[in-house]
């Protein structure tokens, strides 16, 4: 090799090959490189000592540390209901009402139904359970089926308008627009009296004329005064809070052709003291009777 | 006779894809073959207009067939800007959802495989292609084998491309990560892959060079494992010949398995492999130097080489694979660290003893910036595949942040140094329009990607550490709705980043524009003071 160029620059001799211009330098592997990859190396061989790594006909090698992926999770959660089952078996055991009575179980549920309202409720009731155009408010005390503690979970158990629980809470408006049942005049001065009936701006004549299409179309589940009527969902329609919105062009499309939301029943999919834990949280929030 | 013998076998496959879309069972498998009949009827009309009844001369006869990669470097540039706008469309809807438009074709769902394959695959395949070609021609002092097939690799992976990319619009699609076109896409794209393996390998076997340059391994290999991964990733029943769906051979986790293999050896042979390839031919001949380790580049191929393939499983961490499975994904990952920075080490290490060239060749300088964002990724890569690390990491942005630093940072700035060394000779002009504005696509790139890389490091550390979050009493802290509220500031932080990137591929255009247009800017060399300041 004694013809071998030396770079002037590095005082490394090439490789002696020339690729359009491009030449090599002879240099050794880098040490640390070398001694870095020769680490990883042996670091995975132990690890695969360790742990499960060899597939072979049935399963595969267990490694010494016997770790499983599966069995890790199971401990976990094993272990985290461990440190949960003082109260989660008193929550089972008790009514909700007296669950109420004792603080720290009570601190106990409501932190635990803010956590499964987190999973299961937010989607349709927001993060903050302040709800959203055609989804209840939970945080006022303007309930659709009630307020109480026994209110509160029978719709979180049987939902609204669900079929496939036969004990769904169940209430539909007529769509007296679309069914024909009242004339566009009539539904525009229905409209107006229940402007009034909110408090809102409204035309004198239409409300005048709208309060009689109210009392023989309306009354009898938004009752006479307007009040709602918890039996049937039928929302208050005195009070500033509105499902579908407020302006007269809005009420107008209920009254015509009214949208119906619908919940599910929860006691399908969770477990009894998830739904206590539940119904506590949700009478916290600051509108519970 | 060429001319008929085109007419005839274009007009042919015009037809019968007519009669395909005559007959197809979906109105989405009829476009796509109307389409290629429009694109069999361009050919004939092209090639009768081009017809001379007398002998003539051929116009690219030299020692090495450039015109197609001139091509590729304009479909290169082309690509790529398509592609980094639609990054950026994505990235703005994620920071502002009515930005979807409440369309199907301009939702984030159908965007986001746009981008992906527009980048991967349409920017970046036709840097590999255009480069390698380029490369292959000027190592093995030969012309690039069988006549003009390197023109139907061109033409068919542009046509690849918009079949893939106009489905994804329409919504065809597989459901499979970077391997989303269906059957009949996937099996024209292996017809031109194998032409390309073809050329390519032809070129080597005819080489007026006793030994194949280091480049040139690093090419093959990713021609070669490619055509491997996309064969047995996209193993598929159509439902119907006529029909754009199909059914997938795998199933459960067998399938992700496989899509995972595939999918994270895309990274490595095409996003590293094929790269290196263009990093080890452009970045010596660049800075004039010789290459600083034979014997690393030989040691760090192979190693890269035999690791690579088996790391695919850290994708499918605390999933329903195996844990053995899971534990031979991290220890190949783990071990791949070395063998990526072999290529860091021969990239950074060419430049000694011309160093100064940081200072007064801003491709250089990209170049380098390319190397050490190769080399943070591939440090990155290993340390997010150990279990502890992916199981905060996993499903977050830190995952996209860490795709972009090595996307934009290495793929995207190796490839704009190579078509900055490349423009002018294809094109026999005596320099670049510009070197100033070089420097400014040099900034505006890094802060880009300093910005994106950055915002999602964050994004992702906090979504991971906020899914993770119990209270003392053993109950989760927070909604995943209240995750995607926190993320939002760093989003539109993550969209300026792309706004920057995208700035600086359009002054990149505008300079290749104007040096293709034969002009010159009167500036001051770079290194020394513009006059007229201090």
């Amino acid at each position: 090799m004694s013809d071998q160029e030396i770079d002037p620059v590095s005082g490394t001799e090439t490789t002696g090959h020339d690729w359009d211009g491009i030449k090599e330098l002879n240099t050794p592997l880098p040490r640390w490189w070398l001694w870095t990859f020769y680490a990883t190396i042996i670091w995975a061989l132990g690890y695969m000592i360790a742990y499960p790594a060899i597939p072979l006909i049935n399963g595969a090698t267990k490694g010494l540390l016997g770790y499983s992926s599966r069995a890790e999770v199971a401990r976990e959660i094993a272990l985290a209901r461990s440190a949960q089952a003082r109260f989660l078996d008193q929550i089972a055991q008790m009514p909700v009402a007296d669950i109420r009575k004792n603080p720290a179980l009570f601190d106990f549920a409501v932190a635990g139904g803010a956590a499964a309202f987190k999973v299961n409720c937010v989607q349709c009731h927001g993060s903050g359970a302040q709800g959203g155009p055609g989804y209840p408010n939970l945080n006022d005390d303007d309930w659709l089926w009630g307020g109480t503690l026994e209110d509160i979970a029978y719709t979180i158990r049987h939902g609204v308008r669900f079929s496939d629980d036969e004990d769904t809470r169940v209430s539909e408006m007529p769509a007296f627009g679309a069914d024909d049942m009242l004339a566009p005049a009539q539904i525009a001065d229905v409209a107006d009296y229940v402007l009034r009936l909110s408090g809102q701006k409204f035309d004198a004549a239409g409300a005048a004329r709208g309060q009689d299409v109210y009392a023989e179309n309306c009354a009898a589940c938004h009752g006479a005064a307007g009040g709602g009527n918890r039996e049937t969902g039928s929302p208050d329609l005195k009070d500033a809070i509105w499902f579908y919105g407020n302006t007269k062009r809005q009420i107008m499309a209920q009254i015509a052709r009214p949208k119906h939301g619908v919940m599910p029943a929860w006691g399908h999919r969770l477990d009894d003291t998830t739904i206590k834990q539940l119904t506590l949280y949700v009478h916290s929030l600051g509108g519970g009777e | 006779m060429a001319t008929a013998a085109y007419s005839i076998v274009f007009g042919l496959l015009g037809l019968a894809s007519l009669a395909a879309a005559a007959n197809a069972h979906d109105s989405l498998f009829a476009f796509h073959a109307w389409l290629v009949a429009a694109a069999c009827g361009a050919v004939i009309v092209y090639r009768l207009m081009t017809h001379r009844f007398a002998p003539r001369s051929q116009p690219d006869s030299g020692k090495y067939l450039d015109s197609v990669v001139r091509a590729g470097t304009i479909a290169t540039l082309f690509w790529g800007i398509a592609g980094f706008a639609v990054g950026l469309v994505i990235a703005l809807q994620l920071a502002f959802p009515a930005l979807n438009l409440d369309w199907s074709f301009t939702n984030f769902g159908r965007l986001r495989p746009l981008h992906t394959s527009a980048v991967i695959f349409a920017f970046g395949g036709n840097a590999l292609i255009a480069t390698s070609f380029y490369s292959v021609q000027r190592t093995c002092q030969a012309r690039l084998a069988l006549g003009n097939t390197a023109w139907f690799v061109f033409w068919g992976y542009q046509l690849f491309i918009v079949l893939a990319a106009t489905g994804y619009l329409m919504g065809v699609t597989q459901s499979k990560e970077y391997a989303e076109p269906e059957w009949y896409v996937d099996i024209w794209l292996t017809i031109v892959w194998v032409a390309y393996f073809a050329v390519f390998m032809g070129t080597l076997l005819k080489r007026n060079q006793p030994h194949i340059y280091v480049s040139n391994w690093f090419f093959l290999a990713f021609i070669v494992t490619i055509a491997m991964l996309h064969i047995v990733n996209n193993l598929a029943v159509p439902v119907s010949l006529l029909g754009s769906k199909s059914y997938s051979l795998f199933s459960g986790v067998q399938d992700a398995l496989t899509q995972w293999w595939y999918g994270h050896n895309a990274v490595g042979f095409f996003l590293t492999a094929g790269f290196l390839g263009i990093m080890y031919y452009f970045m010596p001949k660049q800075v004039e130097r010789p290459v600083y380790s034979y014997r690393l580049s030989i040691v760090h191929f192979w190693s890269l080489i035999f690791l690579y393939i088996w790391a695919g499983p850290h994708h499918l961490h605390y999933t329903a694979l195996p844990d053995w499975a899971q534990t031979l994904g991290m220890v190949f990952s783990i071990m791949l660290w070395m063998p990526s920075w072999g290529g860091m080490i021969n990239g950074l290490m060419t430049l000694s003893g011309a160093w100064d060239k940081l200072r007064t060749d801003p491709i250089v300088r990209m170049m380098v910036l390319a190397v050490a964002f190769y080399g943070m990724s591939t440090f990155e890569g290993p340390v997010m595949s150990i279990k502890a690390v992916n199981s905060l990491s996993h499903y977050t942005d830190w995952t996209i942040g860490h795709v972009h630093s090595g996307a934009l940072g290495w793929v995207g700035m190796i490839t704009f140094g190579a078509i900055y060394y490349m423009v002018p000779r294809l094109w026999n002009r005596e320099r670049l329009y510009s070197l100033r504005l070089i420097n400014w696509h040099f900034w505006l790139a890094t802060l880009g990607i300093v910005v994106y890389a950055s915002s999602m490091w964050v994004s992702g550390i906090m979504q991971g550490l906020m899914w993770r979050e119990y209270d003392d009493q053993g109950f989760l802290v927070y909604s995943f709705a209240e995750t995607v509220a926190a993320m939002h500031p760093f989003y539109v932080i993550r969209a300026v980043g792309g706004v920057l990137f995208l700035a600086g591929a359009l002054v990149m255009v505008w300079n290749i524009y104007q040096t293709i247009a034969g002009r010159t800017r009167d500036e001051a060399p770079m290194g020394t003071p513009v006059p007229g300041t201090a």
